[in-house]
């Protein structure tokens, strides 16, 4: 693989590599639209969901997106109209900068960045800056009410993610993503090894924290307010039509996407298959044909968590504004940081 | 070498372009989105210098958390839309001459203590290891002294905000 990419160009392997990333966004994407918006909540509501463009309706994506490229760009008035069209840009890049750390195979990543997981906790935190100005050059109150909203409940449980996040940074001793999933597919637990070291496992608490904050980032229902259909109209996305429109909702499923990317890197072993299985002993070793099999693992691992996450969403209802910010604060926090603790004390005694 | 030097001229330019707007601009949350653009010059300025720990951190910190704070306060307060008039004030004219001094104060600073030192060649990538090695070890009493200072501010917040 890298051989193969060291004769091309430099400029040829950025435009693969910007192939690659589109590929990695967009594809997740649609699959998670089709598979779990349009078809899991219609079975759940004992309906059959769209069926008419293509067999079993599997086109009806592309019909939609054609729909909404036809209509008008409308900005509002009274809308501060830069701001206003830059708003769905800004969140749409923070996803796109949250895939290039996420590692698909020993080879296959777009940089092996050594500080990754915390590069991915800042830049997903720039999304809330498009979220937040989106709300505010609207000219709307229901936008406004919205972006704040959103903004109060991401800031409150991103310190949730991060913390959770840091057992597994110490139990793996690394912030590389690629080196984490290394360390979990090499590890063993109690003389174990036949199915490695998965952090699911032994940072269960961490994972549980991890699902609930990303679930809440994401603004999925039961963390809904910030779009609260009946009471904001869309909350923030109310004033936003046509492509601008689809450049947010691509975004929000996007980020699933990533974030449970993320999620199975940090906690389900990511691309890899316990080493000893093939009887490699470090990341050198590990066969060519991972490269291919890796990203698939992943495809597999991601539409998993991202089944659990819609299936929460489409079984709970709505939790109050105070409820949500109690939530985050007395109850995830505490845990978070016991469990860092409870972390940083077994690693050292063990 | 030349090629990190052209970066760095580009970013200083487009940082000094955005820093004007911020004071120039006659809009609350425009002048906030201004500052954005300036702390992420400074965060693409520190991974010229092969520090991404710091550049890291500066946008988790700076553009994530104090910008988006920085914004909502606004926001919740006094943020119109469109041109306001009374942003700025009588200090305008003592606020320059502070600048220069500031600016005069770290320029002589830091002549004074590099002079004519080169960075070497090849930079090298500070590991996040070597980062922590250093803060919990000799740095370890001033890092327990800056946790107590935010500590301490972070009670003072809460008491001020309480009303009972």
């Amino acid at each position: 693989m890298i051989a193969l990419l060291a004769e091309v160009p430099y400029w040829g392997q950025s435009l693969l590599r910007v192939l690659g990333g589109l590929v990695a966004v967009l594809l997740p994407a649609g699959t998670i639209v089709y598979v779990f918006l349009f078809k899991m909540m219609s079975f759940m509501q004992s309906r059959l969901g769209p069926m008419e463009a293509g067999p079993y309706g599997s086109m009806q994506l592309f019909a939609e997106v054609g729909k909404w490229l036809q209509k008008e760009d409308i900005v509002p008035d009274r809308a501060d109209a830069r701001i206003f069209k830059m708003a769905p840009i800004i969140v749409l890049v923070s996803t796109f900068l949250l895939v290039v750390v996420v590692p698909f195979g020993p080879e296959a990543w777009f940089t092996d960045f050594e500080t990754g997981v915390f590069y991915a906790l800042a830049v997903s935190s720039i999304s809330v800056l498009g979220i937040l100005i989106a709300g505010w050059s609207s000219a709307n109150k229901y936008s406004l009410l919205g972006g704040l909203r959103a903004a109060g409940q991401l800031i409150a449980y991103e310190l949730p993610m991060v913390l959770a996040v840091m057992g597994v940074v110490i139990q793996a001793g690394t912030m590389n993503l690629q080196k984490i999933v290394v360390a979990q597919n090499t590890g063993a637990m109690f003389g174990l090894d036949a199915i490695g070291h998965p952090y699911v496992i032994s940072q269960f608490f961490g994972f549980i924290i991890f699902m609930i904050a990303i679930q809440a980032e994401l603004t999925q229902a039961p963390f809904d307010m910030p779009i609260a259909e009946s009471e904001l109209v869309s909350g923030y996305m109310t004033e936003y039509s046509g492509f601008r429109f689809l450049i947010f909702f691509i975004g929000e499923f996007a980020t699933a996407g990533v974030f449970a990317m993320i999620a199975s890197v940090l906690f389900l072993g990511g691309w890899g298959v316990p080493f000893v299985w093939f009887g490699w002993t470090s990341v050198d070793d590990v066969a060519n044909w991972m490269n291919i099999v890796g990203p698939l693992i992943m495809f597999t691992k991601m539409m998993l968590l991202v089944f659990i996450i819609m299936w929460i969403r489409f079984s709970y209802p709505r939790l109050r504004e105070d409820q949500l910010q109690r939530f985050a604060w007395k109850g995830l926090i505490p845990v978070a940081l016991l469990n860092i603790m409870v972390t940083a004390i077994l690693k050292v005694v063990f | 070498m030349i090629a990190q030097n052209i970066g760095f001229l580009i970013i200083a330019i487009v940082m000094i372009g955005a820093a004007l707007r911020v004071v120039t601009t006659n809009n609350v949350v425009h002048a906030a989105l201004w500052l954005v653009v300036v702390l992420a010059g400074a965060a693409a300025q520190y991974i010229l210098l092969a520090a991404e720990f710091v550049a890291v951190t500066q946008v988790l910190v700076y553009i994530g958390a104090v910008m988006v704070l920085f914004l909502f306060g606004t926001m919740l307060t006094r943020a119109r839309i469109g041109a306001e008039s009374d942003l700025n004030n009588s200090y305008k004219k003592l606020g320059i001459p502070v600048g220069l001094i500031m600016l005069a104060a770290m320029g002589l600073a830091l002549t004074d203590s590099f002079g004519d030192e080169k960075l070497p060649e090849s930079a090298k990538v500070v590991s996040t290891q070597e980062v922590s090695d250093q803060i919990f070890g000799p740095y370890l009493l001033p890092f327990w002294a800056l946790s107590f200072v935010l500590l301490a501010a972070v009670v003072g917040a809460i008491v001020l905000a309480r009303k009972d």
